[in-house]
């Protein structure tokens, strides 16, 4: 029998605010332990947490940003269960009533190759809601210690339905998600640093089923690369268990990424009760059209959408497109750009796009120089200048190279590097140019003869001679119209 | 001085008849004299009370006195933080914590001049009504030492009544100041919820906690409640108010009143004489020419039941951040994490506390939860819809604030019979309403007994002023314990 995956996941996201999630100690990464802590962080008897806005913002532009409904009113809940990382031995969350519901999520499958575009398929959301990060436990030999300088720092988590098929698909699904979350200035979305966070639900059943299987959760997986390969490790550990006649049991498990083995952490029976309810200490959050509109104003362009547009109205490939969207800063770069090119934007929108995702990642890749530093340097004026000199004939292309390099180095304009450097073609239709012609076709007969026979390409041949003879300085266009113009007489 | 209402002591203040100063030494040693038969303080502070009380001097000396309760002695409750002072909340498991800051209401005290004096006991964690549940010692009635002084804001209460502090603060959940202070032959007001911060208080149950002023006299409370009432950034359940000077409305406000008794609250249980003084009472606003109206608040039956689920439910969540951890007791005999939370809670926490995380954990269990708790909330609401009812007919309602006085110590009464007492003051909680016990007289025994008045929300102007007519006709005030 063949059987398919049914895999849901829960993605935990840090919000970028200032302060924590409900109190005015500072949200940070890299402190010294418990330094960013308070009264409220350390629930010290008396302390009462106070809404920060800042973080409701942040997950309807969130919610926004993945098609969710954004509620008119949402609540907290507490949720008891007691862990040193939990100050209050409690957890502030959105039980019954989340602040974002349903939505969806559009992944790009991967495609037969790397260059060729995957099929996209749209993964439904069951809900996105508020709560507060816990602290973090450092363990010694004979003792932990608790830092709780991420406690309290807002979190998101997001929910999907049971909508995934595959490793790939929960690999796809994060991709996205973090990009777009990261573009919406939401997260930085740094697994490293914990500030997003996956478990994924696996269960499977006979191919074509309507039915769930029992599922298991997959914990601790903190990298997109190590979500895949738990996923992938999990269908076939279970695939194992059902067809040697065994049944899957509901549990949690934790997957060594290194190793590639999981462990049971707990059964369901040693699942918790947290005895929800709500919390009496905070108000409900009421969250009206204007609220949500003003929001609204403030998101990006969400890649799959940038990437359509793209390749809609400047005919750009999808080996350029598929590099500049999960970059928003590229991504911007381009459109600011191709918005200078101006008249001549078409023309010039894919060399734009090859001189962005060939030389100035490669130079970056070369260089210990930030985007921002690059890009103060190779600004979009600039590197505009650079193709119109290109296509105007003005610089071959060996020589933009250089005055590309020179441009990353020095921050100069490509015309006064092109000055300096004595990088220009030669002025046009001079008679030395007209000689420098006649003697090519004069030395290449059998070249002009295939030329004027009917063989295009054949004028190569006579535009290398051209071309030496100058020192590379003859504009390939001239040379082009000058030759064309002999051979037709 | 140390049996004077605040306002007198005020204005001998104003008059520059006494100092601050003097007036905390005669304070301080009346504390000493009396508190090996009281018991109502937990720890005091000296040095800092005199810094303060110097600093008041200094103010007044320069023109540039705070106000009216610049320089008065003032107790808190051990369950309201003090920067840099111990607070135990009377547990063992607070025994050596300090907090590193003040409460919104301690604040606003030290910003109207105030000298803190004494961190008052309680019921352990305001849980309980007789200050007996005090991990430390209980505190004894002034007016009869084999008493209980009530609670669970016993200390406060006592204090103020054996003359160790001029008014005090305390907390109310179910009657915590009320009924101390009726036992005590004192005023004591539960603000409307939200009129007074929470924040800085440790919380017993947070959706009817409230802290609020007790006193010698109407007109003292009134004074109180002006300085602590107001909206808090911190306190997300506060509300947006006005500043209200509550002192000069008690006089602007003249009746006659329509008030309701509600036939519920004079059944069975009800002490005789108890039942006699507070229909005097009734009958001074009836000679007032105030309308006197028999009303009906039918859920009163569930109060009890209720109370104790949604009390409880929150009790046992808010509890949970003691647990030897961050501060507090930890067993020294704890090998691991779980052990840590076990041994520190089972060795920190007293008999009540526990019965009442116990009860709340079961009432939130999965599978109990609709059953108990989400039917208890429904129960508040209607039990909260009476009193709305009532008050198109009536001003204020008109009660006994304890269907008995101080009872004996050592009563060995069953929890459930201790929770019953309660009957008449958790309405008031559960409905969010003010509530204010005044004295309306004593028993044949020499025991104090307090009347209550229930109010509209976020109209302490009018409940001030309905009582104040009754207090400063009476002025029970005046008779002292013997001491």
């Amino acid at each position: 029998m063949k059987y398919e995956a049914v895999i849901g996941l829960e993605v935990h996201i840090q919000l970028k605010t200032r302060t924590k999630m409900f109190t005015r100690a500072a949200a940070g990464y890299g402190h010294e332990p418990n330094t960013l802590t308070d009264p409220v962080v350390l629930a010290l008897p008396g302390a009462l947490p106070v809404l920060n806005k800042a973080a409701i913002d942040q997950v309807i532009r969130a919610g926004l940003l993945v098609n969710c409904r954004i509620a008119d009113e949402c609540r907290w809940d507490r949720k008891n269960y007691f862990y040193p990382d939990s100050p209050k031995n409690y957890q502030l969350t959105q039980q019954f009533k989340p602040i974002c519901i349903g939505g969806s999520v559009e992944i790009e499958l991967p495609g037969p190759a790397r260059n060729i575009q995957g099929g996209h398929k749209t993964i439904s959301l069951n809900r996105i809601h508020l709560e507060e990060d816990v602290g973090k436990l450092n363990h010694f030999a004979t003792e932990s210690l608790v830092d709780y300088n991420r406690a309290g720092t807002p979190l998101m988590e997001l929910v999907t339905e049971p909508a995934l098929a595959s490793g790939d698909e929960a690999a796809a699904f994060l991709t996205i998600l973090r990009a777009t979350m990261q573009q919406g200035g939401v997260s930085d979305c740094d697994m490293e640093k914990g500030q997003m966070r996956c478990d994924a639900n696996v269960s499977i059943r006979p191919a074509g089923s309507k039915t769930l299987g029992t599922k298991v959760e997959m914990k601790n997986l903190n990298s997109i690369s190590f979500v895949r390969d738990a996923i992938t490790h999990e269908i076939k550990r279970q695939t194992a268990i059902v067809e040697s006649g065994g049944s899957v049991i509901q549990e949690t498990r934790d997957f060594d990424g290194i190793t590639g083995t999981s462990q049971s952490l707990r059964t369901k029976e040693d699942a918790h009760d947290y005895r929800y309810f709500p919390d009496p200490d905070l108000m409900p959050v009421r969250i009206d059209d204007a609220w949500r509109s003003a929001l609204a104003a403030t998101l990006p362009e969400r890649p799959f959408d940038r990437q359509r547009r793209l390749m809609a109205d400047y005919k750009l490939p999808y080996t350029i497109t598929s590099v500049l969207i999960w970059d928003k800063r590229l991504a911007d770069y381009y459109d600011t750009a191709v918005k200078l090119a101006g008249l001549d934007a078409p023309a010039l929108a894919q060399p734009i796009g090859n001189w962005i995702t060939n030389d100035l990642l490669r130079e970056l890749g070369a260089t210990s120089a930030t985007f921002d530093e690059a890009a103060a340097k190779v600004t979009p004026a600039n590197l505009v200048a650079l193709v119109k000199l290109i296509a105007a004939g003005t610089l071959t292309s060996n020589a933009a190279k250089e005055v590309f390099a020179d441009m990353f180095a020095t921050g100069d304009a490509p015309e006064t590097i092109a000055d300096r450097r004595g990088l220009k073609t030669a002025p046009t239709n001079t008679d030395e140019l007209e000689q420098w012609c006649r003697d090519a076709i004069a030395a290449n007969a059998k070249a002009a003869e295939e030329f004027r026979a009917g063989k295009e390409s054949a004028i190569n041949g006579l535009k290398g001679p051209v071309m030496k003879a100058s020192k590379g300085k003859a504009n390939p266009a001239d040379v082009d119209k000058t030759l064309r113009r002999l051979l037709a007489n | 001085m140390i049996s004077q209402p605040l306002t007198a002591v005020s204005a001998q203040l104003a008059a520059k008849k006494i100092s601050s100063v003097e007036l905390t030494q005669v304070h301080i040693a009346r504390t000493r004299a009396v508190e090996p038969r009281i018991g109502a303080f937990n720890s005091s502070d000296e040095t800092a009370a005199l810094a303060q009380a110097r600093a008041s001097d200094e103010r007044r000396a320069a023109g540039k006195s705070l106000g009216p309760l610049d320089g008065i002695p003032i107790g808190l409750k051990d369950i309201i933080s003090v920067k840099d002072q111990p607070l135990t909340a009377s547990s063992k498991i607070l025994a050596s914590y300090i907090s590193p800051y003040d409460a919104t209401v301690t604040r606003k005290l030290r910003e109207a001049g105030a000298v803190f004096w004494g961190r008052l006991n309680l019921d352990e964690f305001a849980m309980g009504s007789s200050t007996e549940n005090s991990a430390f010692h209980p505190t004894n009635n002034p007016y009869d030492l084999t008493r209980v002084a009530g609670g669970s804001s016993g200390g406060s209460a006592a204090a103020v009544a054996a003359g160790e502090v001029t008014a005090s603060l305390g907390t109310d959940t179910g009657g915590s100041i009320r009924q101390p202070a009726s036992f005590c032959n004192l005023v004591g007001l539960k603000p409307t919820y939200g009129l007074v911060s929470r924040y800085g208080v440790s919380a017993y149950a947070s959706s009817l906690d409230q802290v609020g002023p007790i006193g010698r006299t109407v007109e003292d409370v009134a004074l109180m409640l002006a300085a602590i009432a107001g909206h808090d950034p911190l306190d997300s359940t506060s509300i947006l108010s006005e500043a209200t000077d509550y002192r000069a409305a008690l006089a602007a406000k003249k009746g006659p009143w329509r008030l309701g008794i509600p036939k519920e609250y004079f059944g069975e249980g009800l002490d005789p004489e108890v039942a006699a003084a507070v229909q005097s009472a009734v009958d001074f606003y009836k000679n007032l020419g105030c309308e006197i109206r028999e009303i009906s608040l039918p859920h009163t039956e569930y109060g009890i039941a209720v109370y104790y689920i949604i009390a409880t439910a929150e009790c046992s969540s808010n509890m949970a951040r003691f647990d030897g951890i961050r501060y507090g007791h930890r067993s020294p005999r704890a090998t691991d994490a779980v052990d840590i939370y076990a041994k520190s809670r089972a060795e920190g926490f007293g008999e009540e506390v526990k019965r009442r995380i116990i009860l709340g954990t079961y009432v939130l269990s999965s599978g109990y939860y609709d059953a108990y708790y989400l039917r208890a909330q429904k129960v508040r609401t209607l039990i909260r819809q009476d009193f709305i009812d009532a008050y198109k007919q009536v001003d204020a309602i008109i009660t006994p604030t304890a269907p008995t006085p101080a009872f004996l110590k050592d009563s060995h009464k069953t929890p459930l019979e201790t929770y019953l007492g309660d009957i008449y003051t958790i309405g008031v909680n559960m409905a969010g309403l003010p509530g204010l016990s005044m004295p309306c007289g004593f028993t044949k025994a020499g025991l104090p007994v307090g009347v209550q008045l229930i109010g509209q929300p976020f109209r302490e102007a009018d409940l001030l002023a309905i009582a104040h007519a009754y207090d400063s006709a009476h002025q029970w005030s005046q008779r002292l314990p013997n001491l």
